[in-house]
C-alpha cells in the first residue's frame, strides 16, 4: 500500500464517525430540536458495541447493540424534552455527562481487552484494481453505510413528503400543529434516528477505528459533529464535505506533527470550532440564507395547548 | 322564529347556526347566536374588537367547540370536531394572521395543508393555473420568505380554492392589502359567489362591506344585535349598530391658546442602524403646551425612527437634538425621559408597547417602574414591587378607558387588538403626562375604541399637555391636530395650522415637496 493510500484511508476512517453522528443530528435539528447529548450517546454506543461484540464474538451484533444503546439514550432525551418539555440545552448536556459516566462504569471490566475488528469489504476483481481498488471498494461496511445515509437523508429531506413534514415542524411548530401534524411524534422519531446514528458512530470508534475500549474514547467527537451541523448550514452534502475536510485536517496535522513541523495539536483540534464560528458569521450576514436553511424553531420546546 | 326556520330550509341555505353559545369560564364570548348563510351570497360579520366575531367563526371552522347550540350544514345538524372536518365539508378559512412556513416554497406550503387526495403530482401546475384564473397570480416555486404580505395572503386563498370550498370564511382580509390588491380580491370574491360559493366576510371597513356584501350580521358583547342589508345602510348607521349608540363625535374645544414649548427637536439627525431603515435628516419641530401636533406621512418614511429618537430608544450624540421641558436629553435613555413627566406609546402594541406573555399589571410596571408621578411608587428598590398599587392603576385604566378582558389581570396577549391598544394608551394617559408622543394611536382599532382614544388625547392636551401624534390616517389627523407636519424620506416639513392645510397640500408634502436635496444634508451629517 502506497503512502498516499494510507493517508487517504486514515482520513476516511477519521471522518466516518463524525459523519455518522452529524447526519443524525442534522435530521434532529431540522425537526427543530437541539440535542447536545451526541457525545454521551456516542460513548454509550462505543461501550455497549464493544461489550456485546466481546460477549457474542460478532462485531455486527456489537454494532446492532450500539445502535440500540444510542437510541435508548436519545429516547430518554426525547421523553425529557418533548413529553416533559424540559430545557433542551440542559437536558442534552446531562445526557452527555450521564453517557460518559455510565459508559465508564459499564466498560470498567473491558479496559485493555483486545477488541474485535469489523472486517473490510472485499469484492473480487474490483477491490484488487490498482490505485483506486482498495480506496473505493475495500473500505469497512460502515463507511458505505455512512455515505448511503447521507444520500438517503438528503433525498428524504428534499424530495419526500416525510422530509417536507420534518422541515415544516422545524420551521414553525405552531403552524405545523395547526395543520394537524403531530409535532411531538415527528420529533420523537427524528431524535431516535439521531440517537441510532450516534450509537453507530460510537461503535465505529470501538470496533473499527481503535478496536478496544478506552474510557472517554469519543474524545470530543460528538461536539465536533454538532459544530459540523451548523457549519453545513443543515445541508447533508455540505455536511459530508465538512466531515471529510475536518477528518483530513486532523490527519494531515498528525502527519505534519510526526514529521516535526511543529504545529500545535491544540490549534488543529480547535479548527472545527473556528470554522463553525466563521460559518455562523457568514450565515448571519445573509438573512435570506439563514431564513431558508436554519430551522426557525430550533431548541424551542413545544407545548401543543397554546 | 326558531320553530319555523327548519320548515323554511330552502336548498339555498348552506349553513345555519342556532343558539350557539361559547363560554370561557363565566365569560360568554358568544351568547345564543343565530346566523344563516346562503349559497351565492357574501355575508358580512361586523362588530367591535372583542364582540365575539373570531369566536363564532372558529366554532364554524371547528377550531373551537361550542358550549351550547347547534350547527346545521345543508339541513343536517352536525358536530365539527376540528378544522379537518370543516375542510372536508367544504368550509375554507383565510386567517387574519396566516401561519406560513417562510423557508418553504408556495407549493410546499399548500401541499402541507391539503388532504391526501388533493396532493397530486400536478399540484404545482394546478396552483399556477388556478391562481392565474382567479386573478391572484402565484409562482408555485417561489419561497414564501421572498413574498409580500399580499402575495402571502394569496397562498392562503388559493389553498382554500383548491379544495373547492362551498363556504369561504375571510377574517379581515384587506387589513394587509394595498387598495389595488383589495380590488383584485373583491373581483375574486364576486366571482366565487357567482359560482355559488358562500362567503362569510369579517371586516372593520364599513365602506368595503357596503360594496361587497349582501347581508350583514352585527355582534356586540357576544350577541347578535342586528341582521340587515348593508346596501340600505350608511357606514355611520352600521357603526351605530356596532357600538350601540351613535359613534361618539370627538369634541374639540377650539378656544385655547398654545403655551410654552414643552418638546423641541433641534436639527435632529440620526443615521439608521438597520439596513432598511430611514435616516433622519435635520428635523426641527416644537410642540407647545395645550396643543396637538400631528406628523402625517406614508408608512416607512422614518416614522418609527423618529419615534425611537424622541422616546430615547435610540439616543443621539447631540444633547440638544431632543429637548423636553428645557432639559437637553439627546443622550438620555427612555427612563430618563419618562422622568421628565413624558410618556411614549409606540406603534406596535403587542411586542413593543406591551409584552404579550405578561399580565396587565406586569405591563404597567414595565413602563412605570422608573417614574413616580403620584405619592405611591409602583416599585421601591429593595422593598420590591407594589402589587396593590399596580392593581389599583390597572383597574382604574380598565374602567376609564373601557378595557375589556376575560379577567381583570389577564395576559396582555389575550386581549383583542382594540382593547390592548386602549390599555397601552390608557396606561400612559393615566399618568397625566406633560408631554406625550404617540405613534399610530388607533391603528387597527374599531370605531368606538378609536373615538375614545382620540377624545382622551384631546382632553389631555386641553389640560395643558403637549402631544405629538404620528399617524398615517388623514381623517384621524384632521380630527386631532392643531398643527400638521409631514414626514417624507426622513425629512420633516414645517408644521402649519391644521385649519390652513388641505388634503392636497399634505399629499404633495407626502411625496416629498419639502425635501432638500439629500446630498447637502448628508454632507452636513458626516
Amino acid at each position: 500500500m502506497s503512502a498516499y493510500e494510507a493517508i487517504i484511508l486514515t482520513i476516511i476512517t477519521a471522518s466516518t464517525p463524525l459523519l455518522l453522528a452529524a447526519i443524525g443530528e442534522l435530521v434532529v435539528e431540522r425537526s427543530g430540536v437541539l440535542n447536545l447529548g451526541i457525545e454521551g450517546m456516542m460513548v454509550m454506543g462505543a461501550v455497549s458495541g464493544f461489550a456485546m461484540a466481546q460477549i457474542t464474538g460478532s462485531a455486527w451484533v456489537g454494532i446492532l447493540m450500539a445502535m440500540v444503546a444510542g437510541t435508548a439514550m436519545s429516547l430518554l432525551f426525547a421523553f425529557m424534552t418533548q413529553t416533559l418539555v424540559t430545557n433542551q440545552v440542559a437536558t442534552g448536556l446531562s445526557i452527555t455527562l450521564l453517557g460518559l459516566g455510565l459508559s465508564g462504569l459499564i466498560g470498567s471490566g473491558f479496559v485493555g481487552m483486545p477488541g474485535i475488528k469489523l472486517g473490510y469489504v472485499s469484492i473480487p476483481v474490483l477491490t484488487d484494481l490498482p490505485y483506486v481498488g482498495k480506496l473505493v471498494f475495500g473500505q469497512d461496511p460502515l463507511v458505505y453505510i455512512s455515505l448511503g445515509l447521507t444520500v438517503g437523508v438528503a433525498y428524504v429531506l428534499k424530495r419526500t413528503r416525510m422530509g417536507l413534514i420534518i422541515r415544516a415542524v422545524g420551521q414553525n411548530h405552531d403552524s405545523a400543529h395547526a395543520l394537524g401534524y403531530s409535532v411531538i411524534k415527528v420529533r420523537y422519531a427524528c431524535i431516535a434516528f439521531g440517537g441510532m446514528t450516534s450509537g453507530l458512530a460510537g461503535a465505529y470508534l470501538s470496533l473499527v477505528y481503535t478496536p478496544q475500549w478506552i474510557e472517554n474514547m469519543t474524545a470530543g467527537r460528538g461536539w465536533i459533529a454538532l459544530a459540523l451541523v451548523v457549519f453545513s448550514t443543515w445541508l447533508p452534502g455540505r455536511l459530508a464535505a465538512g466531515a471529510y475536510l475536518f477528518g483530513g485536517v486532523w490527519i494531515l496535522g498528525l502527519y505534519a506533527q510526526g514529521m516535526g513541523m511543529g504545529i500545535p495539536s491544540q490549534l488543529l483540534s480547535s479548527l472545527p470550532y473556528v470554522a463553525t464560528i466563521l460559518a455562523l458569521i457568514v450565515i448571519s450576514t445573509n438573512r435570506r440564507l439563514s431564513v431558508i436553511n436554519t430551522p426557525a424553531s430550533l431548541g424551542r420546546g413545544f407545548v401543543p395547548d397554546r | 322564529m326558531s320553530s319555523t326556520s327548519s320548515v323554511e330550509n330552502s336548498p339555498q341555505v348552506l349553513l345555519e347556526v342556532r343558539a350557539l353559545t361559547k363560554k370561557f369560564g363565566d365569560f360568554a364570548a358568544n351568547q345564543s347566536i343565530d346566523l344563516v348563510l346562503e349559497a351565492g351570497k357574501t355575508h358580512a360579520l361586523l362588530g367591535e374588537n372583542g364582540a365575539g366575531k373570531s369566536t363564532l367563526v372558529k366554532m364554524i371552522y371547528g377550531a373551537l367547540q361550542p358550549t351550547a347550540g347547534s350547527i346545521i350544514w345543508q339541513g343536517q345538524e352536525l358536530k365539527i370536531d376540528n378544522p379537518a372536518t370543516a375542510r372536508e365539508l367544504g368550509i375554507g378559512m383565510v386567517f387574519q394572521h396566516f401561519s406560513l412556513f417562510e423557508a418553504l416554497t408556495v407549493a410546499e406550503n399548500i401541499s402541507l395543508a391539503l388532504p391526501p387526495q388533493l396532493r397530486t403530482h400536478d399540484l404545482e401546475e394546478r396552483i399556477a393555473t388556478l391562481s392565474k384564473d382567479y386573478g391572484l397570480p402565484l409562482n408555485p416555486h417561489a419561497l414564501v420568505a421572498d413574498l409580500s404580505v399580499g402575495e402571502r395572503q394569496r397562498i392562503e386563498i388559493v389553498r382554500c380554492l383548491l379544495q373547492e370550498p362551498r363556504l369561504l370564511i375571510m377574517d379581515e382580509p384587506t387589513a394587509v392589502l394595498t387598495p389595488q390588491e383589495a380590488d383584485a380580491l373583491f373581483a375574486t370574491l364576486n366571482r366565487l359567489t357567482q359560482e355559488g360559493c358562500a362567503v362569510l366576510y369579517i371586516s372593520h371597513r364599513l365602506e368595503e362591506v357596503k360594496q361587497l356584501c349582501h347581508d350583514a350580521t352585527i355582534l356586540r358583547h357576544g350577541e347578535v344585535v342586528a341582521q340587515l342589508d348593508p346596501q340600505e345602510e350608511t357606514a355611520s348607521t352600521l357603526a351605530q349598530h356596532m357600538v350601540g349608540s351613535s359613534v361618539h363625535e370627538v369634541r374639540r374645544h377650539d378656544s385655547h391658546e398654545a403655551g410654552e414649548v414643552l418638546l423641541q427637536l433641534l436639527n435632529l439627525k440620526q443615521a439608521s442602524d438597520t439596513p432598511f431603515g430611514v435616516d433622519l435628516i435635520d428635523i426641527n419641530l416644537q410642540v407647545r403646551s395645550g396643543e396637538i401636533v400631528a406628523i402625517a406621512g406614508v408608512a416607512g418614511n422614518g416614522q418609527g425612527e423618529l419615534f425611537a429618537a424622541i422616546s430615547g430608544e435610540q439616543t443621539n450624540k447631540d444633547f440638544d437634538a431632543v429637548i423636553i421641558q428645557d432639559v437637553s436629553c439627546g443622550q438620555l435613555g427612555i427612563n430618563g425621559r419618562r422622568q421628565l413627566d413624558t410618556a411614549f406609546v409606540p406603534e406596535e402594541r403587542n411586542g413593543h408597547g406591551a409584552v404579550g406573555d405578561f399580565s396587565l399589571t406586569e405591563n404597567i410596571l414595565l413602563s412605570r417602574h422608573a417614574v413616580t408621578d403620584g405619592d405611591v411608587p409602583v416599585h421601591k428598590g429593595w422593598a420590591g414591587i407594589n402589587q396593590a398599587e399596580l392593581s389599583r392603576i390597572n383597574s382604574h385604566v380598565a374602567q376609564t378607558y373601557d378595557v375589556r378582558s376575560a379577567s381583570v389581570d389577564a395576559e396582555a396577549g389575550s386581549l383583542s387588538g382594540g382593547n390592548l391598544q386602549k390599555f397601552v394608551v390608557g396606561r400612559e394617559l393615566d399618568r397625566q403626562p406633560k408631554v406625550l408622543v404617540i405613534n399610530q394611536p388607533t391603528w387597527g382599532v374599531d370605531a368606538g375604541a378609536a373615538a375614545l382614544i382620540r377624545q382622551a388625547l384631546i382632553d389631555l392636551s386641553r389640560q395643558g399637555s403637549a402631544i405629538l401624534v404620528i399617524s398615517q390616517d388623514l381623517d384621524e389627523i384632521f380630527e386631532l391636530a392643531d398643527r400638521i407636519a409631514v414626514i417624507s424620506r426622513g425629512q420633516l416639513s414645517e408644521a402649519h395650522a391644521a385649519s390652513e392645510m388641505t388634503r392636497e397640500e399634505i399629499g404633495l408634502l407626502m411625496s416629498g415637496a419639502h425635501e432638500k436635496p439629500t446630498n447637502t444634508a448628508s454632507e452636513g451629517g458626516h
